[in-house]
């Protein structure tokens, strides 16, 4: 059908798909190509001297092994929480279950760097919370979070929510035949579990183990809030010293540590289709949902138990940020007498950096998520009703540098954009341009996911009947198409606009003077010690998310399901 | 409008065949039904003449114009036919008048012509005061209508049913049926009518194309369908033939022929280039009785009786060949039940021609 259907294209509709065809590859493929190349042949030249000495370096192997203790401890943590809290949600007779997931979902759209500064203000001796309810540590005693264990902790908290999200979607499409089969033939509640529900969950459980190993190996934000004052280096906290310290003279050797990092996440992805192929899990009945268990007696326990989670991941962590917040200066116990919106007022009004910061951080995630939609639409289009075996190839290129951390995607677009563009003439370097097309690039998939899934729910004749009363492919897609995806559209723009907005790892390595992002600003607010200011900005980041958040729910009815993370 | 050829057409999903050189003639104004069970390729078909799929083998001509050979392919938007979708696929977010309108805006029509054609076709239907709902609104035959005046407003060459009752309930069926036909009546144009039920093509078509497993088994008026099947297949699949073996002698010019089913002479239909020899003859319900005092019949044993108001349908396999089973009409009253032997006489049959079908 493949074969055909291609070839029942022509020219305009042609044109349309290698147009989206070539900026797919400049998004994904050309970086990743140009980032090997600069491994292989530094500075044009091939030679095996820069990865040589940045593999007998101890520093590299130091950060390797701190990368994988903190990302597979965190990893494990996510998904013991992610994959309890999925079973009581998508299993039992839990009550308030959208308000639940809303809560628990909310750290993972956070700015990693936003909860790693909340928490560091729950802990320590200069914690305006502790202080306000007297159980702060004496002054001078470290704060726990800065080390290996603390770093965990926060991963852990950070991505059980993508445990529970891959969990929860399975164990939605799992036939309640199979478990009332359980049932009917005399297995208890735990033991259907057991024997039924876990072994069959294993792909989408799998799935969520490698989302989260590559998530976490990635992770910026809260390694450097964390291990940078321990002198605890992880690779993308590596990369960003080398680079920030010595600049773009050492682009060949981050480049081998990026390439490096790319291997690892690369290697999680395919031990995870390696533990797939070798058992066969697929269903093969398809039916309605289970009926939940009931938790009967069990039910306030545990409801008690999972909001007191909330409680302690969500809650508790930014009441010390917006403590700290409120307070004149770091270590000032908070109350009535203290409080002041002085630091509000001066991110917001009086420091130009924040200032620019949060126009930087609107434009930049406006345009990305604009530009994605635009792309998205008609790349879904092909993706999904125009199948073949090249489209599937596109669809893999573009998932790719989201796949991999966003240190390998940012390093490489340095090494495209540092030298003039050829033709043009014009450098993208140090300007607010290459942070665009890295974004772009890197969350082109949360746009495209949303759309995708919209067409999968639409009836394809309703295209084809705008097509035999004679309209062409960019009329249909105009006025048929787009009224139809809207709702999915404006989804994934939200979640590229939200990803984009918090961002860090790419724009550290990328801002420039005058190019700040908010991300950027709030760290170096905390590294120059300005806690105050640090949380006050990142208060007022976590306002616009929920705001943005809650806003979906107006039109959250007509959305496919699983589209927003945070609706159940 | 214009007349369809389809010559020799064939359509590969993988390995699968399709659709296996199917050729047929429809002619300008004819109301053609595409008749066969689900899986028989009737719709690839239709998506073929709507240039969805490319064929991989034969060629399409509306009019004298070629649309689709193994080189060419003219995109759905440039063939000029109408559909009207078994979903019928409103758009949504559309107005009646706007899913209406919305060929004519393509095609570059202005106002106040395109106005007043799409009040015209609104007309035809009956659908002149629902301009501006929204088709979630309408019930499900008023949707059907919208889908045809959207598919005629346009003044297609061709037009293309697919399934289009399937969706309704038996009661608006009939009245969407009578529609159909009226329709058909006032505007002339050629339609092709994609359907699984026999009834439908029956009452619909000027001819109906029966399908089977991708390949054309037999086109011709429904009458001829029923009394002169052409093979084994569309037999049993019409009118639920049954088919026996027989006994032939030769032909005469008128085309009767006198016959031997399990020892009973019959006096048959047959072609007139029917030779004499072994054949198979197909038997309808109406052509057997209860044998007459003194008539000659197949005796048979009482399978199954079924009261159906006024008549049974009696089931009974032959005597003389228990894997036979034969099935009959048999008016009230009737005092006979299962195991029970009766002798049934056969008045007429068709004898099949011969052919290289397996």
């Amino acid at each position: 059908m493949s074969g055909s259907a291609a070839k029942a294209m022509r020219g305009g509709d042609l044109t349309l798909l290698w147009g989206l065809v070539v900026l797919v590859a400049i998004l994904s493929i050309l970086p990743l190509a140009r980032l090997v190349i600069e491994g292989i042949a530094p500075g044009g030249a091939v030679s095996s001297g820069v990865i040589g000495s940045v593999l007998s370096d101890p520093t590299t192997w130091t950060a390797v092994r701190n990368s994988l203790v903190t990302t597979l401890g965190g990893t494990v943590l996510a998904v013991v929480i992610g994959s309890i809290v999925a079973c009581f949600v998508a299993l039992t007779d839990m009550r308030a279950r959208n308000a639940f997931v809303f809560c628990f979902v909310l750290p993972l759209m956070i700015a990693p760097q936003v909860t790693a500064l909340a928490w560091l203000q729950v802990t320590g001796p200069s914690s305006a919370l502790l202080k306000m309810l007297g159980l702060a540590p004496p002054l001078g005693t470290r704060n726990p979070l800065y080390s290996a264990e603390g770093i965990i902790l926060l991963l852990g908290i950070q991505y059980a929510p993508l445990v529970f999200l891959t969990l929860r979607a399975g164990l939605r499409a799992l036939p309640k035949e199979l478990i009332e089969a359980g049932l009917a033939a005399g297995a208890g509640k735990l033991t259907v579990l057991r024997t039924i529900i876990l072994p069959l969950m294993t792909p989408p459980l799998v799935a969520g183990i490698a989302l989260c190993f590559v998530s976490s190996l990635g992770n910026f934000g809260i390694p450097a809030f964390l291990g940078i004052p321990a002198n605890y280096l992880v690779l993308p906290t590596l990369i960003y010293q080398r680079l920030a310290g010595l600049g773009p003279g050492v682009l060949s050797e981050v480049a081998v540590l990026s390439t490096l990092i790319g291997v690892i996440a690369m290697a999680g992805i395919i031990l995870q289709d390696v533990m797939l192929r070798r058992r066969d899990f697929r269903i093969t009945t398809t039916s309605t949902a289970a009926r939940p268990f009931e938790l009967r007696g069990w039910r306030l326990p545990s409801e008690i138990l999972l909001w007191g989670l909330v409680l302690l991941i969500l809650v508790v962590p930014l009441a010390g940020l917006l403590a700290t917040s409120l307070v004149p200066s770091y270590g000032v116990p908070l109350n009535a007498a203290t409080a002041t919106f002085e630091n509000y007022d001066y991110v917001m009004f009086d420091h130009a950096g924040s200032r620019r910061a949060f126009a930087n951080s609107f434009g930049l995630s406006a345009a990305a998520a604009l530009v994605i939609v635009v792309v998205s639409v008609p790349l879904a289009y092909f993706l999904v009703w125009r199948r073949s075996r090249m489209l599937r190839l596109l669809n893999l290129a573009a998932e790719l540098p989201y796949a991999l951390p966003g240190v390998v995607l940012a390093i490489a677009a340095i090494l495209i954009f540092l030298k003039p563009l050829p033709v043009l003439g014009i450098s993208l370097y140090n300007t607010i341009w290459i942070i665009f097309f890295c974004y772009v690039a890197r969350f082109l998939v949360l746009g495209l996911r949303p759309v995708a899934s919209g067409y999968h729910q639409l009836d394809r004749t309703l295209e084809e009947a705008a097509q035999v009363a004679g309209a062409g492919l960019i009329r249909r897609l105009v006025t048929i198409i787009l009224p139809l995806v809207a709702p999915a559209a404006t989804a994934g723009a939200l979640l590229v606009f939200l990803t984009a907005f918090n961002e860090l790892t790419v724009s550290a390595l990328l801002w420039s003077s005058g190019n700040e992002t908010l991300g950027v600003v709030v760290f170096s607010f905390e590294q120059g010690g300005d806690s105050t200011y640090a949380a006050a900005l990142a208060v007022l980041t976590v306002i616009v998310t929920l705001a943005l958040m809650l806003s979906t729910l107006l039109f959250a009815r007509k959305l496919p399901q699983g589209v927003l993370p945070w609706r159940d | 409008m214009a007349r369809l050829t389809i010559d020799r057409v064939s359509k590969n999903f993988g390995n699968y065949r399709a659709l296996d050189t199917v050729s047929m003639e429809v002619r300008d104004g004819e109301f053609l039904a595409v008749l066969g069970p689900s899986g028989c390729g009737k719709t690839t078909l239709l998506r073929q003449v709507a240039g969805f799929d490319q064929v991989d083998d034969g060629e399409i001509r509306i009019g004298d114009t070629v649309v689709s050979d193994t080189r060419r392919h003219v995109p759905p938007e440039h063939r000029r036919v109408g559909i009207v979708f078994q979903s019928y696929a409103l758009w949504p977010h559309m107005s009646v008048f706007d899913n209406v309108a919305y060929g004519l805006k393509v095609a570059g029509v202005k106002d106040p012509e395109r106005t007043r054609r799409v009040k015209e076709a609104l007309t035809l239907v009956g659908l002149e005061t629902f301009a501006e709902r929204r088709p979630g609104l309408l019930s499900g035959g008023q949707r059907q209508r919208v889908a045809l005046a959207r598919c005629l407003v346009t003044e297609p060459s061709l037009v293309l049913l697919d399934e289009p009752l399937a969706n309704l309930d038996v009661h608006l069926r009939a009245a969407m049926e009578d529609e159909f036909a009226r329709f058909h009546e006032r505007t002339a144009t050629t339609m092709i009518y994609i359907t699984h039920d026999q009834a439908e093509a029956m009452a619909l078509a000027d001819r109906i194309a029966v399908m089977d497993r991708g390949r054309l088994l037999q086109l011709a008026t429904p009458s001829d369908l029923f009394r002169q099947p052409a093979n084994e297949t569309v037999a049993r699949f019409i009118g639920e033939g049954m088919v026996l073996p027989v006994e032939v002698g030769a032909a005469d010019s008128e085309g009767r022929c006198q016959g031997r089913i399990q020892g009973l002479e019959v006096s048959l239909r047959a072609s007139p280039l029917q030779k004499a020899g072994h054949a198979k003859v197909c038997l309808r319900a109406r052509d057997l009785a209860i044998a007459g005092p003194g008539e000659a019949g197949l005796g048979a044993h009482i399978v199954r009786t079924v009261y159906q108001g006024g008549f049974f349908r009696l089931e009974a396999s032959l005597v003389r060949a228990p894997d036979v089973t034969v099935h009959l009409e048999v008016p009230e009253p009737f005092h006979h039940g299962p195991g029970d032997i009766v002798d049934i006489a056969v008045h007429d049959g068709w004898v099949l021609p011969a052919t290289t079908e397996s």
